[in-house]
């Protein structure tokens, strides 16, 4: 659906977008993640044909952004960081607008208004002037606007930004609900988003693309080696002494020792039954097991480890 | 063309939507409205002194002409007023889009910047036209009272409504060029002033540079206008600086891909 090949783009001597290629299968969800800088939106408007690239080919459901600009822009439906909204306007005016601008046949636009206002809940501030809405509302306007002409691709910079947690929370429902029908990119730079909605996730990072992979599967990467936090009522010394010895155990990280408990953090494989083998050994001794817990790798450990583990090999 | 309408239709509505179309309007039909009075009442006292005069020496009073002493000064103080007043208009235009991040919406849209250029221009040239046409009444008032000869009012009214072409034309440009409000208008009144005063400029110098400052001169066109004369030339001379700034306004909006 969406092809990008080689893309680079140049400002002047900066370069913000580094030969990066991906595609995004038909109605799947594709997040882009990365720290504010990271040529995020740079790459969003390129799809979009806001701007040009420096090199390299984009196509759009086959056609190509810089030979035919106007197909694509049809069927791309594209909410920047800042919703492009006429505050001056009620929300069926700018509706309106965005409609017929769009292609929409006058016969019809007032349909789709009622289908746009309908998927982004929007209904009951149809007669408002937008300057009046409030910020999660001019965000939802802003996205009736993208999706107004049925585009076969939506490209959402930051959809979540700026909004309350319920917002956030509405806001990626409605972009789950939206996939399917229609291709997207989102970017963000808020982890447990990219888990919660996106099929696929694109790291980038000073314009290079770091990891693509599923959240799952980039999060799996992390594991294998994974931390764990026990807490044993029993003297420390002899804990630890035990713990050492146990396989699959490979580091004590940290450990403490107050009111007759010790709590340690451990770094253990997995591949051996770590948690079998001592809670066998704590009972054998008489000491009780208080708490066991596996601390899972999250997204954000991945995210942490891969911009420091590329700051480590560029510099 | 249906962009073109789309665009245009929004535009045109946004001047009404906020106090500006209302302001300028008013404040434009108040300035002319002072001076056709100021006209209209120093004729009257020139017409009176000349009876008076005429009866103390028991003859019939010469005729006066209404065209020469009221119509063409007000045209040429219509002409001035506008410098003002265009910046108001087209200080919005392309800066307020930019600010607001509405260009964007814009350019991600299945038109072309040729489109709304012409969308964005027609709009701010149809307020310009609807103001200078509510002038009307000045006229209609000398013919209620009067006699004057209508063809040269008409002809100046073209000419008014040619120099609103190539003004708001260089209003739109500059207005594509900054995303401030305030530069657009200031820089539109400095770029029409300069074209005001460099009739002037030929007086100071000579030959072919005297012959192209006349040219340039926005004021010197108008004369002709003014006084009832029509000359395609002097039209020629304002869709030129109309077609050349709207195609300087298409390349700044396209040059802001390149850069931004």
């Amino acid at each position: 659906m969406i092809e990008i090949k080689n893309l680079t783009k140049r400002y002047g001597s900066f370069l913000a977008v580094d030969n990066i290629s991906f595609n995004v299968e038909q109605g799947k969800i594709l997040g882009f993640l990365g720290p504010n800088g990271a040529g995020k939106t740079t790459t969003m408007r390129i799809v979009t044909g806001f701007m040009p690239a420096t090199n390299g080919t984009i196509e759009v459901s086959g056609y190509n952004v810089q030979k035919d600009p106007i197909e694509v822009k049809r069927r791309i439906g594209y909410l920047p960081e800042t919703p492009p909204l006429y505050v001056d306007m009620t929300v069926e005016e700018y509706l309106g607008f965005a409609g017929r601008i769009k292609q929409i046949s006058s016969r019809e636009v007032n349909s789709k208004i009622d289908l746009a206002c309908e998927k982004v809940a929007i209904s009951d501030v149809r007669k408002k002037v937008i300057k009046t809405l409030s910020k999660g509302y001019k965000q939802r306007v802003g996205l009736a606007q993208a999706i107004i002409h049925d585009p076969e691709v939506l490209i959402l910079d930051e959809p979540t930004i700026g909004l309350d947690p319920i917002q956030i929370r509405e806001v990626r429902e409605l972009i789950k609900s939206l996939a399917g029908n229609h291709t997207i990119i989102l970017s963000t730079h808020i982890l447990p988003e990219v888990g919660m909605t996106c099929d696929e996730v694109i790291i980038i990072r000073k314009g290079e693309i770091i990891a693509k992979d599923t959240p799952d599967g980039l999060a799996k990467s992390l594991q294998g080696s994974e931390k764990m936090a026990v807490v044993v009522e029993g003297p420390l010394e002899d804990i630890s002494e035990i713990v050492k010895k146990t396989e699959g155990v490979s580091e004590i990280l940290d450990s403490n020792f107050g009111n007759g408990q010790s709590s340690l953090i451990l770094k253990c494989d997995f591949k051996y039954n770590v948690r079998q083998s001592l809670s066998k050994s704590f009972s054998e001794k008489g000491w009780s097991l208080l708490e066991m817990k596996v601390e899972e790798a999250t997204l954000e450990d991945v995210f942490i480890r891969m911009m420091s583990e590329s700051e480590g090999a560029k510099s | 063309m249906n962009n073109i309408i789309t665009i245009f239709n929004r535009e045109f509505k946004s001047y009404f939507s906020s106090p500006i179309a209302y302001v300028v309007i008013g404040l434009f039909l108040v300035l002319t409205g002072v001076f056709f009075y100021l006209l209209t009442s120093s004729f009257l006292q020139y017409a009176a002194n000349l009876q008076w005069q005429a009866a103390r020496m028991r003859q019939p009073a010469p005729p006066v002409n209404v065209n020469h002493m009221i119509i063409r000064p007000l045209f040429s103080n219509i002409s001035v007023i506008t410098l003002f007043v265009v910046p108001m208009i087209t200080m919005r235009s392309f800066s307020d889009d930019k600010k607001t991040g509405t260009l964007e919406l814009l350019l991600t849209s299945p038109v072309t910047t040729t489109h709304i250029v012409i969308g964005k221009f027609l709009a701010a040239f149809a307020l310009y036209v609807i103001m200078a046409l509510l002038t009307w009444v000045y006229p209609l008032v000398i013919i209620f009272f009067g006699d004057p000869d209508i063809l040269p009012v008409s002809i100046a009214y073209i000419g008014i409504i040619g120099m609103g072409a190539a003004s708001v034309g260089i209003g739109v440009w500059i207005s594509s060029m900054t995303e401030n409000q305030i530069i657009s208008a200031m820089g539109t009144f400095v770029a029409l002033l300069f074209l005001w005063l460099v009739g002037w400029f030929a007086n100071f110098s000579s030959g072919a540079m005297s012959g192209f400052f006349q040219y340039l001169s926005i004021v010197e066109h108008f004369e002709d206008f003014s006084k009832g004369i029509f000359d395609t030339g002097h039209l020629m001379y304002y869709v030129s600086i109309c077609g050349i700034t709207l195609f300087l306004a298409h390349q700044s909006i396209e040059s802001l891909r390149w850069r931004s």
